[in-house]
């Protein structure tokens, strides 16, 4: 009963102190956050919701008919440890950088992934580099570098939690995402 | 704080009565995976107090010896007496149940919310007494205090300083794929006392202490672009100090605090390793490779950085000196895949990630050998850091649905396990060793 007691005790009082703590220095980072995210760049925030409403290119991965057809994002996929482009994904950089060439004002971030194995900073680099060809590939294409952004957030956002092969290949995977015009 | 902590107490005991289990309170549970050969038998007798209290002092020093894999504390329901004074200790009923070491203690409250915590520590063999101090306490740190008295025992029986009174700091990422958030949380190095310095709905990964302990150097995705922050965990005030274009990653202070090496991004995405001064903000290149350079960690002496390179084709740890035109030299050879190196306080060993059939672990690697020695068992194991005493590596583990942060001796004779309940935990950093708190 005592030790209940005790512990209870423990816990409420973590609560409160965690509480406490976060009332200082904590939840004002928090806010930092949310105002470089939301008001700091208005048209970023637009093209994260654009970018969130990409369901379009995870759908059309695995039903492959939209892929092509797609123009405002696409998702490009690698094998393990590969940062070459398969064939297959041909008419999607054809589209695309047909698309960056009639429009000079129209721009696209690149954001690379790796799936969940190894180091995270390893990862980070490796997904630079998945974004880096699909910018190489798209330059070919008739893109000029003005129009292309890469971002490469390595591990950190598989859009497949699981821990097998069937996850991975769903986040080994770069993201064309269109910004729009400027 | 102190009319609300009363307060609290006057609900424990209807609380007490509510069917919560220990697990639905609890943020971090430890379990020990793997149990040594022979470790130290030892009794934690319950502390004596006439005050309610907020903490099992005794149960939370007990834990900390646990999980070092050095101790097995005796179970309570198994001691035949719970003596709270020297002179109530029989030690003829210690030796029956084959403990080596007992410690008393109390604590006695002392108004307004503070205490005097008072231990000793015998070994029963002998029946000499060993430790006996009071150390004075707070509502707040009575928890802090109970490690500072795991150090003090741990030291004088091991003979090594303990790293029970320090802190970890790790990422927790909730939710679903479409609407994730990353929390940058500070415990203590049990785990308990979590709270939260920077919460976003975009990655924040490498957590990287300074050697003060005051502020935490890590990678934030915010804007939808890596930079490198450093923030001042008292004030919450943060400093972006690298936002390139491209990648801004894998910072580490340098010993004396004034540096972080970093891992930065050409136009064309290559991958090198620099060196930030944080007072000038200039930076030097310590790398210039096509290959990928990356995840620096420094020697204790300041001198020179190890660091994960695939020149070589696949994932090798190498070490360069901070010295012009200085050439890296591979360090590791075992295997086919050793990243993210981290640097032993005594500069002797290193935890890296090593691959093997498929699977992911860690290792030590002796810095003047490169020989390794594989210390964990699952399958997708990461981010290792060294406890500032460098006897125990803290790490993420992952394939069991969750991310979860273990710890393995050294010796390669214990893994705990520092689970999550809800959240997927990972890039553990062991604080260093701080004063005062």
């Amino acid at each position: 009963m005592n030790r209940l007691l005790a512990f209870v005790s423990v816990v409420l009082l973590s609560v409160v102190l965690v509480g406490c703590a976060s009332h200082k220095g904590a939840v004002k980072s928090a806010t930092d956050i949310s105002t470089t995210g939301g008001s700091g760049s208005g048209a970023y925030t637009g093209t994260s919701s654009a970018g969130v409403g990409t369901g379009s290119a995870l759908d059309g991965s695995s039903s492959g008919a939209s892929r092509s057809e797609n123009l405002t994002s696409a998702t490009i996929y690698f094998d393990f440890d590969k940062v070459e482009i398969r064939p297959e994904y041909a008419s999607v950089i054809a589209a695309h950088g047909a698309r960056l060439a009639k429009d000079r004002s129209l721009k696209m971030r690149l954001e690379g992934n790796t799936d969940e194995r190894g180091s995270s900073e390893y990862n980070v680099a490796l997904g630079e580099r998945r974004a880096q060809s699909v910018k190489r590939a798209l330059l070919l294409q008739g893109a000029t570098e003005a129009q292309l952004s890469t971002v490469s957030y390595g591990a950190e956002r598989p859009v497949a939690d699981g821990h097998s092969e069937e996850s991975w290949s769903q986040n080994r995977r770069v993201e064309i995402v269109t910004l729009g015009t400027r | 704080m102190n009319r609300l902590t009363k307060t609290l107490l006057g609900c424990v005991a209807a609380l007490a009565f509510m069917a919560c289990t220990p697990s639905a309170w609890a943020q971090l549970t430890i379990q020990i995976t793997h149990g040594v050969s022979a470790p130290i038998p030892i009794g934690l007798v319950p502390f004596g107090s006439d005050a309610l209290l907020p903490v099992d002092v005794a149960g939370v020093i007990n834990s900390d010896l646990d999980r070092s894999g050095r101790f097995a504390g005796l179970a309570r329901s198994n001691m035949l007496q719970t003596p709270t004074t020297a002179a109530a200790v029989d030690f003829a009923q210690w030796r029956l149940v084959k403990t080596d070491y007992v410690v008393i203690g109390r604590v006695i409250a002392s108004g307004k919310g503070t205490y005097r915590v008072e231990f000793e520590l015998f070994n029963v063999v002998t029946a000499e007494r060993l430790l006996g101090f009071a150390l004075p306490a707070t509502v707040k740190n009575l928890r802090l205090v109970a490690h500072q008295a795991s150090d003090m025992i741990y030291e004088k029986i091991v003979g090594v300083p303990g790293a029970f009174a320090t802190q970890i700091a790790y990422v927790s990422v909730q939710g679903t794929p479409r609407s994730r958030r990353w929390r940058l949380v500070i415990a203590d190095s049990d785990g308990e006392m979590p709270r939260t310095v920077l919460e976003s709905k975009f990655p924040i990964m490498s957590p990287s202490w300074a050697p003060d302990g005051e502020r935490l150097a890590y990678v934030s995705f915010e804007g939808e672009a890596s930079a490198v922050y450093v923030q001042t965990l008292l004030t919450g005030a943060r400093d972006r100090v690298s936002a390139r274009a491209g990648i801004n990653g894998a910072p580490a202070f340098s010993p004396d605090g004034k540096r972080l090496a970093l891992a930065l991004s050409q136009p064309d995405g290559n991958v090198d390793v620099f060196v930030l001064d944080l007072a000038t903000r200039t930076t030097l290149r310590v790398t210039d490779d096509p290959a990928i350079d990356t995840e620096p960690s420094w020697a204790p002496d300041g001198r020179s950085l190890y660091f994960t390179s695939d020149r070589s084709g696949r994932p090798q740890i190498y070490k360069i000196a901070l010295t012009p035109n200085a050439q890296p030299q591979r360090v590791t050879f075992e295997g086919n895949y050793n990243a993210r190196p981290r640097v032993a306080p005594d500069g002797s060993l290193l935890a890296v990630v090593t691959q093997d059939q498929g699977v992911y672990r860690i290792a030590s690697v002796e810095a003047a050998t490169g020989r390794s020695r594989v210390l964990s068992s699952g399958r997708l194991d990461e981010a290792p850091s060294f406890a500032p005493n460098g006897q125990t590596i803290l790490y993420s583990a992952r394939g069991a649905g969750h991310g979860v942060l273990e710890t393995a001796a050294i010796d390669g004779s214990v893994t705990s396990r520092i689970s999550a309940l809800d959240a997927d935990v990972r890039e553990p950093a062991w604080s260093p060793r701080v004063g005062s708190r």
